[in-house]
């Protein structure tokens, strides 16, 4: 029988404690684990002893013991943590790369800004509850001049620099505004209407910098009972502040459309404009001519209302500050990227 | 139209001080664009001279210059005589001539100074009427007797010449013909600003016109409408062709943009740019016989005062005496009879012509004049009398003609009929609450007849306003001129809208998932060359039709595109050339693929709505133009970094494109070994939708790429995004999502080596059934260990069941199933 000293065993703790606490490297760690924690450690062998306590202090000594093994194993497993998040840390920093300088496997690709802007400014209308309409951009001379009330020795008819299709006694010619979908849209949808109509027109002008005989317009028509010149204000209106901010107004000034009457200008003003504050023309608009609306079989006398165009790449050009219209019908890769997906 | 401001203040009080800007702010008002100003951009000092004495002195360069004294103040102060070089020989002492000073500054602008010339100091110059911008005359320095003036000497010269003048320039509208004179444009002043108007045609003491033989005879009058409705003429004679056109008139057409050319010609312009009514004067002595206005028989010839012969149309009017034709009707005279230096008695014209007739005729004959500007958009067929008289006074005046009784006075004017306004029509189409008197002024104001009726008014418009025709008309006229600013604002409330349309939204998708996957968007114009649509707007290289433009830009890119490629492979191209050389660009765009006839015999007129049967031709007559999305890849995916080789595009690039679009579409699409004879013979892609092609993806034929300076390898894609997206279903039927675990297997599988892939891996799905949940080729090997012409496809399999964790032995009986049907198919072995 022997006795189990809390003195000796508090020595042997310390003494385990002061190895484990003294290694700095997983080797160092596994030797101390063999000396003071494994089964040929003191700890181990003071256990050992332990069936040798006479049984009355049992109890206490495998209480002092048990504890003694608990605080090396705690200490051991602190240390053991320690070391092993050291050794991933390092591990980690030799992994460290220049975050600047990681290739990258795919290119960020772009929209071209005269879609974004066509989109942009059809939503401004799907929010109004309007829809967006659309027709070919081939289209027949009876769409895109006649029911316009563009009759077949009207002046406007021949100045309008029309792309005509081979043969021309087909009546084909490349559309030369957005207004034929007007047309469509009155014969095919149910009154009241209101539709814009945004899309590709041409024009037989030479590219420059303010020219391309390929354009982009945004048209719309509201045709409803009651609708007055000062609902076609307040849709422009709208339009302005909601592309440009409160800050914008409109005006409108006198001017002349076959498929309108009265007819205006359209100027638009804004204090950010490039070069400063100023009146920006910015499209055609006017009542709707009751010619147009016979030509669609509605009734003049029950139904009236109002449409208005403007030109997307005249918009951008004074929206984005774009100074030069090769930019953007040349397809430079440059250009679109500038805008990436939004204008 | 030029607005000289000198000439507008005779007919509206103009304010002394008014400036370009403000002529252009009240006519803006009223509805004309502002286009620019021209002015002489002439400084003074600039007087009148008296030449007191000059020495001609001949120099070693041929010429003799004159070295005169000139009086250009009065008294005895410094700088009264000045001595001044002249190069000019058509002088006398004693002529009153026109002096630029040190600190003028001439139109170029050309600044005077003291120089040092030909031995002496010029102190100032004496100036042609060239170099004061009155017109070409350089051959001499102006002697003021010459152009009928005597003033003081030292009197400043800016003022007694008009040199200060300016004139505005304005864009007039075609429904505005009347407009096009200062006769319509002073009265749109009046308007605009509030300040009396008189009109100029009403100044005139008109003196009849009798016994000048005039027939008027249109056998062919177009679309019912007889081609000549008035013929006013007048004899003048004994004019003094010595005469030179007066500098203030002189000065006015140049700042109208007119050049001077005679006398007659001048006061021919400057009437009608005055009353808005072109005039002609003909040499009366190369007439012969009485004056017929006919149109033009098939087959005949007329020589223009350009002096080219041009062939006539059945349509062309024409003034013809009893031998020669005079002129094209309001589109330019005949070269025989027109004013010459020997002229003595001249007969003038003042027609009315029919404006489709004119415009048509200019258009024919490519003669865009002022005169048949004018025309084409209708002269006031009530001022031709007026404009003759005007024409005959002004020869009386300034050429010393005496005025003959000899003429015609044919005027037939029928008023347009009278509109109905009713009470509110206005303030219903304007939205603005305009009291009766405002609307019964603007239209008295703008000449019509005005009468009350029980529910508003019966209007007729005046003889100048042929736009006039409806309500609407009247309406605009009241607004614009009581300004459009009055108009309120008010947002209309459409009915609910159902926004974008599957269409719409399905290819703004694909536009923005292309982007997303890294493609560029551009724009190419659809015009492409008859090889393009060849080579791309056909699969198997057989002919195609295309639409061609009859008036393209550019002759050799005259059809419409049948594909989007070419554009795109231009672009492309374009990028390459600026060093840009990772691309990979797309557009979604329309293409023109007509089959059979396009387009319509006739067409409807379009004041009603054509029956239904007509309205379908319509339809029918414009060729399907479907809309395509199109990519190509060129150069690298990413080129060469830190760490990283280049990473090639290729077919992948295109067929990620195939699959990215489809999911932006939502639609399922195979892909199969494909045939196109633009692209590479093996690796080409058919893109399918239910069975149906739908487009394209793979390597551009070489030989294609690099006859368009491209590289060897480039990759593209095309599909018809229209049959895309009307493939797709319009809502995505969910399965459920089975949980339990998933047992995993590899299969290779020895097949011959022109067996595809894609079948093998579907015979595979087929044959395992409903446990295997997905399959995909992880392996392609060929080589050592395989038969001759054979290969090894190694499918990763996935299998899991709805119900209950899966055994191997299920998972390898289903797989086996699997083998089983690709080994009957295919003759597939598994490869140990």
């Amino acid at each position: 029988m022997s006795s189990i000293s809390p003195q000796h065993v508090a020595e042997v703790v310390s003494e385990a404690i002061a190895a484990i606490v003294g290694a700095s490297t997983g080797d160092e760690l596994k030797a101390v684990r063999t000396a003071f924690v494994g089964e040929a450690s003191p700890i181990a062998a003071i256990n050992a002893t332990l069936r040798d306590v006479p049984a009355d202090e049992k109890a206490e000594a495998g209480k002092i013991v048990g504890a003694a093994r608990g605080e090396i194993n705690q200490a051991f497993a602190a240390r053991e943590k320690a070391i092993l998040d050291a050794e991933e840390r390092e591990r980690l920093l030799a992994e460290s790369v220049d975050v600047t300088a990681v290739a990258s496997r795919r290119r960020v690709g772009a929209r071209h800004p005269l879609n974004l802007l066509m989109e942009e400014m059809s939503n401004i209308f799907v929010g109004m509850g309007w829809e967006v309409a659309e027709g070919p951009e081939l289209e027949n001379e009876w769409f895109n001049f006649d029911a316009l009330n563009f009759d077949e020795d009207h002046p406007a008819r021949a100045m309008q620099d029309t792309f005509f299709v081979d043969p021309v006694e087909r009546h084909l010619v490349m559309r030369t505004h957005t207004s034929p979908v007007q047309i469509r849209s009155l014969l095919s949808r149910e009154l009241p209407v209101y539709v814009v109509a945004p899309g590709r027109v041409y024009r037989t002008d030479e590219l420059d910098a303010t020219h391309t005989p390929v354009f982009h317009q945004m048209e719309g028509i509201a045709i409803d009972k009651g609708l007055t010149m000062a609902h076609l204000k307040g849709t422009l209106e709208h339009l302005a502040r909601a592309m440009f901010g409160d800050g914008a107004k409109i005006r409108l000034r006198p001017n002349y459309f076959p498929f309108t009457e009265p007819s205006a200008e359209l100027d638009i003003w804004h204090p950010t404009f490039r070069g400063g504050a100023r009146w920006i023309e910015w499209g055609g608009c006017g009542m709707v001519n009751p010619n147009v609306l016979r030509a669609a079989g509605i009734d003049p006398t029950e139904y009236q209302g109002f449409a208005f165009g403007m030109g997307i790449e005249r918009t951008l050009m004074f929206r984005n500050d774009v100074a030069d219209m090769h930019d953007m019908v040349e397809g430079d890769v440059r250009f679109s990227q500038q805008f990436g997906m939004v204008i | 139209m030029r607005i000289p401001a000198s000439q507008l203040r005779e007919w509206v009080a103009l304010p002394g001080d008014a400036t370009p800007e403000h002529i252009h702010d009240a006519l803006v008002s009223v509805g004309f664009e502002e286009e620019a100003i021209h002015a002489g951009e002439i400084v003074g000092p600039i007087v009148v001279g008296e030449v007191l004495e000059f020495t001609p002195e001949p120099q070693d360069n041929g010429k003799t210059i004159r070295w005169c004294q000139v009086r250009v103040a009065a008294g005895d102060a410094e700088g009264a005589v000045r001595g001044i070089v002249c190069g000019a020989s058509n002088f006398e002492v004693g002529d009153k001539v026109v002096v630029t000073l040190p600190g003028a500054v001439l139109p170029g602008p050309f600044p005077i100074a003291a120089r040092k010339t030909y031995g002496h100091v010029s102190d100032g110059m004496m100036a042609s009427a060239k170099e004061l911008g009155l017109g070409d005359e350089h051959s001499g320095i102006i002697r003021l007797h010459e152009w009928g003036l005597n003033p003081a000497i030292g009197d400043d010269a800016i003022a007694l010449l008009g040199l200060d003048d300016f004139a505005v320039e304005i864009n007039v509208t075609p429904d505005r013909g009347y407009a096009m004179s200062i006769r319509g444009v002073a009265r749109e002043y009046a308007h605009a600003t509030g300040t009396a108007f008189t009109d100029p045609a009403g100044s005139l003491t008109i003196a009849a016109g009798s016994g000048f033989p005039v027939a008027i005879k249109d056998d062919a009058p177009i679309r019912g409408v007889v081609g000549c409705t008035g013929f006013v003429t007048r004899v003048v004679r004994g004019v003094d062709r010595t005469r030179t056109t007066p500098a203030w008139m002189v000065k006015r057409l140049a700042l109208m943009g007119i050049r001077s050319i005679s006398l007659p010609v001048d006061i021919s312009n400057y009437v009608m740019m005055e009353l808005g009514q072109p005039t002609h004067c003909y040499d009366l002595d190369t007439l012969t016989g009485g004056i017929t206005v006919r149109r033009a028989t098939a087959g005949e010839k007329a020589t223009t005062l350009d002096g080219q012969e041009r062939a006539l149309s059945p349509e062309d009017l024409l003034i013809t005496d009893d031998k020669q034709i005079l002129g094209i009707a309001g589109v330019m005279g005949g070269a025989s009879t027109e004013v010459s230096d020997s002229t003595k008695d001249i007969l003038v014209e003042a027609a009315t012509f029919d404006p489709v007739t004119i415009a048509r005729s200019a258009r024919r004959h490519k003669l865009p004049s002022e005169a048949s500007k004018r025309f084409a958009r209708g002269v006031d067929p009530l001022v031709s009398r007026a404009a003759a008289q005007r024409v005959v006074d002004l020869l009386v005046e300034l050429g010393g003609a005496t005025a003959d009784g000899l003429g015609s006075d044919i005027v037939d004017f029928t008023p347009a009929p009278a509109i109905v306004l009713p009470q509110n029509f206005v303030a219903q189409l304007i939205g603005v609450d305009y009291s009766d008197v405002e609307i019964e002024t603007v239209l008295v104001d703008i000449g019509a007849e005005v009468m009350k009726s029980s529910d508003g008014w019966i209007v007729t418009p005046p003889s100048w306003r042929p736009d006039l025709i409806d309500a609407p008309g009247l309406a605009e006229e009241v607004a614009r001129i009581h300004g459009y600013d009055r108009i309120p604002s008010a947002l209309p409330v459409a009915p609910p809208g159902r926004g974008l349309t599957r269409g719409q939204s399905a290819r703004r998708r694909v536009a923005q998932v292309l982007a997303g996957a890294g493609l560029t968007e551009t724009l190419a114009y659809p015009f492409v060359t008859e090889a393009d649509n060849a080579q791309f707007g056909s699969i198997d290289g057989s002919p195609v039709h295309s639409m061609v433009l009859a008036n393209a830009l550019d002759p050799n890119v005259a059809l419409l595109r049948r594909s989007v490629l070419p554009g795109l492979l231009d672009t492309a191209k374009r990028n390459l050339d600026r060093g840009l050389t990772s691309l990979a660009l797309f557009e979604v765009g329309s293409v023109f693929t007509p089959s059979g006839p396009n387009g319509s015999e006739s067409i409807p007129a379009g004041t009603s709505k054509p029956d239904a049967k007509v309205l379908d031709g319509l339809y029918a007559s414009v060729p399907a133009q479907p809309w395509h999305v199109a990519a190509v890849f060129v150069g690298p995916v990413t080129v060469k970094q830190a760490g990283q080789p280049a990473i090639a595009s290729g077919l992948t690039e295109a067929l990620d494109a195939a699959r990215t679009v489809a999911a932006a579409v939502g639609v399922e699409i195979d892909v199969r070994q494909g045939s196109h004879h633009a692209f590479h013979p093996g690796r080409c892609a058919e893109v399918l939708v239910d069975g149906r092609t739908v487009g394209f993806a793979g390597e551009i034929l070489p030989g294609v790429a690099v006859a368009r300076d491209l590289p060897r390898v480039v990759s593209a894609i095309e599909l018809d995004l229209d049959a895309l997206i009307a493939a797709a279903p319009d809502h995505v039927e969910a399965t459920a999502v089975h949980v339990y675990p998933a047992a995993t297997q590899d299969v290779s599988l020895v097949v011959s080596e022109d067996v595809v892939a894609e079948d093998v891996r579907r015979a595979l799905i087929s044959g395992a059934g409903d446990l295997l949940e997905h399959a995909y080729l992880v392996d392609d090997y060929r080589g050592t260990g395989l038969p001759d012409g054979h290969k090894s496809l190694t499918f990763a399999l996935r299998f899991r069941s709805a119900e209950k964790t899966l055994t191997q032995q299920e998972a390898t009986d289903a797989k086996n199933a699997g083998v089983a049907l690709a080994a009957n198919s295919f003759g597939a072995t598994i490869r140990e």
